[in-house]
């Protein structure tokens, strides 16, 4: 029987970590992962953040990044590449086995154009002549789809845009004929609408070449897409190992469970009730006199319930959350919260005008300040609007955390002795303990792992369920405007493009744009790529 | 015209205001006496008489407006004044020490240019290893030490001691270049030594940085040896920041100079700005330090222009 | 704190310990008088005289610890008043922003665009020399470091989410100037004051051995360098004595410096 391709055994990934103000120690990423893949054969990764799947991407090239060590057994062609020469693991690397990373933009060198660098290893390692190689680039460059393929390579990697400069990675990945490619979360970086593309592109071109491929990623739905096998890591051990049919409809581990019914969170859509609590109206907005980023754009909430905008980068989003906090004041319309009209800058506001809107950010750990406690975090709306002090604000800060399920005994702790979930609890409370009638949520989940976000919504939902708080939830994940919504606006280039009540929303007939934004969702079916790109009416909008 | 020429316009044109700023802020500096200029050059016990012509000689009869302008439109002729101290034209005198100066600052960029590149280099290659670190305490060191300790402890030594080189520079028209070499090789150490150590520390940063981006992890994935790595993709980036850390330290390189030449009685600009600060001497003080300020002032915008010329993003407009 | 302290921070809070000890203590510990002439010229050392005497006479010694005195106190006091004066700016320049900001911004690039050295001169080429002179002389352009350097971490601070978040709140410009951004500046600024320090000892001592900073009889440690400078050549190292005396100093401080900067450059550590 011929050797397969990559036979790892018992990977063990180590690394020193430097902690401030203690002694350096070693810590395990990886431990006892197996794993065997033939020729043509691909290979997903699965796994939240910690889980060691980059690592050991990384590490079928034998590479590890600032000082991890790995043992155990990695055969790459039939040779143990742990104990490889560094002159023969430069000719494994970029010959047998290439990279593609998460982030082209960064991996390029600014420096020198397209060509020369998606050409460098077929001449490096003396595979091709430079008219040859450049061809066969060309070639590539077409397949996957990217705009004006003779000239493309021409260009600097800033004058390219992110979803394009993808593909000339995987093109730079291609162009030596590997017998495999590490794909390391190379869609995460792009909007929804690009990423259909690109993974279109990838799925494509791994079918036409026949090249093996390991391709990492967090996101279940993404690998059932183009992967044959797919394993599940976590803390840097296997969970379950199996053909993506098997993982996806039968899990058998009761984390795989978890994974694939993330996001699954139901919620019925409640009828409006009383007057609406925010209406905005005919709102314009545009930053420093020059280019708008909103048009007109006129939306209502009312109490209790969710208003989800959804959109792309650069769809106005966020500025919109901008413009109803005062941070920006708009150029045009007017915003009343409760019936009355409110000033159009944060400085004219009353402080009983700032209590009743509270906002929590995507980011929670620069979110809060790091030299503050948790317990003064949360207590400070209390003191500042209430004039609540002494035992009687402590009392009420335990309440708050017991509310957020996280309890007393964090009241002292400082934010970066929190975890990412438990950052975003304590924003929360922060927000809470102002008792607001609407709370803006700037992607509080896009952060988190699927599971630790799941946990976030369901407490958000629950409390919206006892205190009838409003949120305006700012997202550009599809999945968690079905969980939460009561009401959509879907954005697109500053304009609102669709908008109503959940249920019409998210019916047909749709116009294009939110019809794209809809299927470019993947979805957790095999074969739902293929269908979708079957049935599209638009061409993807971002790159 | 190409955006990048018009930057480079820019930032020459900024430059020259800047100078033209810097003129008027070393006039004004001599300005700030709470009392008369005059009678705190001639000292107390000056008399009525000195006093009063001093004052006509300073033309402190004029509004300081007028005098600024008057100065200032000399300069541009190429007309420094005259010293008060001995009323010789300034101009003449300070020809002879400028070209001195540059011949000094000169030979020790030479020296000391290509040496802490290098040893930033090596520096890089060997990271926490231990060249690094010697590397590393030699810079914490010599950054600590003021330039007359290095000047110094190399005269009583290697001049006193040794006898191997002479313990005062002092160089005339009539020297071949090897004795004018031979005269100015203990400066050019202690000038070497003072601006090694920033050189080499921030050449190191300005590698690191560049060698900690993702695309240097993308060429070693493609299995390029490490010299390679550095030859095609660490080089072509980290050109701007090292030119930028040689400027900036060649500029530093000309503050230094001053000291230098004092400690070896150097005939240079330094000196003759040093003897006359002493003497309450305005007018050249204000005419070297013109001339220092404009030679820092250029260094700094030489180092922009290469970062403008050299960054890819300016070259190729999207 | 003070637990795990690196061997090179230990010998430098020693050190610069026992210089602060001299500088404070030195009418108490000097043998002679600061001006007191008591032997011949440049005696070696002995048992009488253990640094031997300087270019008049004087116990090289007792001038020492007294220079010691005048060195620390104008470069600590220099340092004082940079920082106050440049860190107060800074930050009032990266919260109000805008045209103050760049009214503020403009000024000390200007006066950063001629060196530091050569500007003081042309200053002290007017001003009478006396230790007041010299210390608003070397604070003010000083300063303009001190500036740079706060405005721009009180900047990056500024756009912080949890600034961003005060102001919603509704937090006056007094909180988030003392609560929000001070205690997250407070730390890259520590270590930033001991790097001033040393600058301001090399400053002053560079002053002094041009002529130009403490006049005689009074000397700091720049100026024993001048007066006994011309004995070098002749094979007496006295000018070596205070030259090393002010390296020694520079250093100590550097290796507090960097070490506190080590400890506290991770805010993700937390407490600090």
């Amino acid at each position: 029987m011929a050797n397969p391709l990559v036979e790892i055994k018992n990977l063990k990934i180590e690394a020193t970590v430097y902690p401030p103000g203690e002694k350096p120690h070693d810590i395990v990423i990886v431990e006892n992962v197996s794993l065997t893949l033939e020729r043509g054969q691909v290979m997903g990764l699965i796994g939240e953040s910690g889980a060691g799947k980059s690592t050991i991407g990384l590490a079928a090239l034998a590479y590890g990044r600032g000082g991890i060590r790995l043992s155990g057994e990695i055969f790459v062609n039939g040779r143990d590449i742990l104990k490889a020469s560094a002159k023969s693991l430069r000719k494994l690397r970029g010959k047998e086995v290439t990279y593609v990373s998460q982030s082209a933009a960064a991996s390029f060198n600014p420096a020198r154009r397209l060509m020369e660098q998606v050409i460098e290893t077929t001449l490096l390692h003396k595979l091709s002549n430079k008219r040859d190689a450049e061809a066969r680039a060309v070639e590539l460059f077409a397949a996957l789809g990217l705009p004006d393929p003779e000239n493309i390579g021409r260009r600097f990697p800033h004058q390219v845009s992110g979803g394009q400069l993808q593909r000339v990675m995987t093109a730079m990945a291609l162009c030596p004929k590997p017998d495999l490619i590490i794909f390391d979360e190379p869609t995460t970086a792009l909007d929804v609408t690009t990423q259909i593309d690109v993974l279109a592109a990838i799925k494509n071109a791994i079918k036409e070449t026949g090249v093996a491929a390991l391709y990492i990623t967090h996101d279940l739905a993404v690998v059932a897409q183009v992967t044959d096998e797919i394993m599940v890591l976590r803390n840097g051990k296997m969970v379950e190992h199996g053909p993506v049919k098997q993982i996806i409809e039968a899990p058998i581990e009761a984390y795989t469970k978890e994974l694939v019914s993330a996001h699954s969170i139901e919620h019925e859509e409640k009828p409006p009730r009383d007057n609406p609590v925010l209406v905005v109206k005919n709102i314009s907005a545009s930053y420093g006199g020059g280019v708008q980023v909103l048009s007109d754009i006129s939306v209502e909430l009312h109490p209790g319930q969710t208003l989800a905008v959804v959109g792309e980068s650069g769809s106005g989003k966020s500025t919109l959350a901008r413009v109803i906090t005062g941070l920006l004041p708009p150029s045009q319309g007017s915003i009343s919260f409760d019936g009355k009209e409110l000033p159009k800058a944060l400085k004219q506001r009353s402080l009983e005008e700032l209590r009743e809107l509270q906002m929590i950010y995507q980011m929670a750990d620069v979110a809060m300040n790091p030299r503050q406690t948790v317990g003064t975090i949360i207590g400070r709306p209390l003191q500042l609007y209430f004039g609540i002090r002494g035992a009687e604000k402590r009392r009420m800060v335990i309440e708050l955390l017991d509310q957020i399920e996280m309890g007393e005994k964090f009241i002292d702790r400082y934010p970066a002795e929190l975890s990412g979930g438990q950052k975003q609890r304590v924003c929360i409370a922060r927000s809470l303990a102002a008792k607001p009638k609407l709370i803006i949520c700037d992607e509080v989940t896009s952060a988190l792992d699927p599971l630790v976000a799941d946990g976030i919504l369901r407490l958000l939902l629950d409390l919206q369920k006892e205190q009838q708080v409003a949120y305006l939830f700012i997202t550009h994940d599809l999945a968690t405007v079905r969980s939460i919504a009561d009401s959509i606006a879907v954005m697109y280039q500053g304009k609102l493009v669709r908008y109503g009540p959940k249920s019409e929303v998210l019916s047909p007939p749709f116009d294009d744009y939110t019809d794209l934004l809809l299927s470019s969702v993947p979805e957790m079916r095999i074969g739902w790529l293929e269908s979708v790109l079957k049935s599209r009416k638009m061409e993807s909008a971002g790159n | 015209m190409h955006p990048i020429l018009k930057l480079v316009a820019q930032r020459i044109a900024l430059g020259i205001l800047l100078l033209f700023a810097a003129s008027a802020l070393i006039f004004v500096g001599t300005e700030i006496l709470p009392g008369d200029v005059a009678q705190s050059i001639l000292g107390q016990t000056a008399t009525p008489e000195a006093l009063a012509n001093l004052r006509e000689d300073l033309g402190l009869n004029e509004s300081a407006f007028s005098r600024y302008f008057n100065w200032l439109g000399g300069v541009l002729q190429g007309d420094l004044g005259n010293a008060l101290s001995n009323n010789k034209n300034i101009a003449e005198a300070m020809g002879k020490r400028l070209g001195n100066t540059l011949f000094l600052a000169g030979w020790a960029a030479l020296f000391s240019v290509p040496l802490a590149v290098t040893l930033g280099l090596v520096a890089v290659r060997y990271k926490n290893r231990w060249p690094d670190k010697m590397i590393s305490g030699v810079t914490l060191a010599t950054i600590s030490l003021p330039e007359f300790f290095i000047g110094y402890l190399l005269i009583y030594f290697v001049s006193v001691k040794l006898r191997w080189f002479p313990s005062v520079a002092i160089i005339n028209d009539s020297m071949s270049v090897l004795e004018k070499l031979n005269a100015i090789a203990l400066p050019i150490a202690v000038l070497t030594m003072v601006v090694l150590a920033h050189m080499m520390r921030m050449t190191r940063a300005a590698i690191l940085n560049v060698m900690q981006s993702p695309y240097i992890e993308t060429a070693e994935l493609k299995g390029l040896t490490p010299f390679n790595v550095i030859r095609k993709h660490a080089f072509p980036n980290a050109i701007a920041p090292i030119v930028n850390v040689v400027m900036i330290n060649l500029a530093y390189l000309v503050v230094g100079i001053v000291i230098v030449e004092v400690i070896f009685v150097y005939p240079g600009m330094g000196q003759y700005l040093v003897d006359h600060v002493a003497k309450r001497d305005v007018p050249v003080v204000q005419a070297c330090a013109l001339v220092f300020a404009a030679v820092y002032i250029g260094l700094n915008i030489v180092a922009d222009i290469v970062s403008i010329i050299s960054n890819p993003r300016l070259r190729h407009p999207k | 704190m003070f637990r795990r302290i690196p061997i090179s921070a230990m010998i430098g809070l020693v050190l610069t310990g026992a210089f602060a000890f001299t500088a404070i203590f030195a009418p108490w510990i000097s043998p002679y008088g600061m001006a007191e002439i008591v032997g011949d010229v440049w005696e070696p050392s002995s048992s009488q005289f253990w640094l031997g005497t300087d270019n008049l006479g004087r116990d090289l010694l007792s001038r020492m610890i007294y220079g010691a005195r005048v060195t620390i106190f104008i470069a600590a006091a220099a340092t004082a008043f940079s920082f106050t004066f440049g860190s107060i700016l800074g930050f009032t320049a990266a919260v109000l922003g805008h045209r103050a900001d760049q009214i503020m911004s403009r000024s000390v690039d200007l006066l950063m665009s001629i060196p530091t050295l050569i500007f003081a001169l042309v200053v002290l080429s007017v001003l009478p020399a006396n230790m007041l002179t010299l210390i608003l002389v070397m604070g003010v352009l000083d300063s303009t470091r001190v500036y740079r350097l706060s405005r721009a971490v009180a900047v990056d601070i500024n756009v912080m989410d949890y600034v961003e978040a005060a102001r919603l709140r509704g937090e006056g410009t007094r909180w988030i100037i003392f609560r929000e951004i001070l205690p997250n500046a407070l730390s890259p600024l520590v270590a930033e004051l001991g790097l001033r320090f040393i600058f301001a000892v090399l400053f002053l001592s560079s002053l002094s051995f041009l002529g130009l900073g403490v006049q005689p009889p009074e000397a700091d440690w720049g100026g024993i360098v001048k007066e006994n400078k011309d004995g070098i050549i002749f094979g007496i190292p006295a000018a070596l004595i205070p030259a090393f005396a002010i390296s020694a100093l520079a250093i100590s401080v550097n290796l507090v410096a960097d070490w506190i900067l080590n400890r506290t450059s991770d805010l993700k550590g937390g407490r600090g």
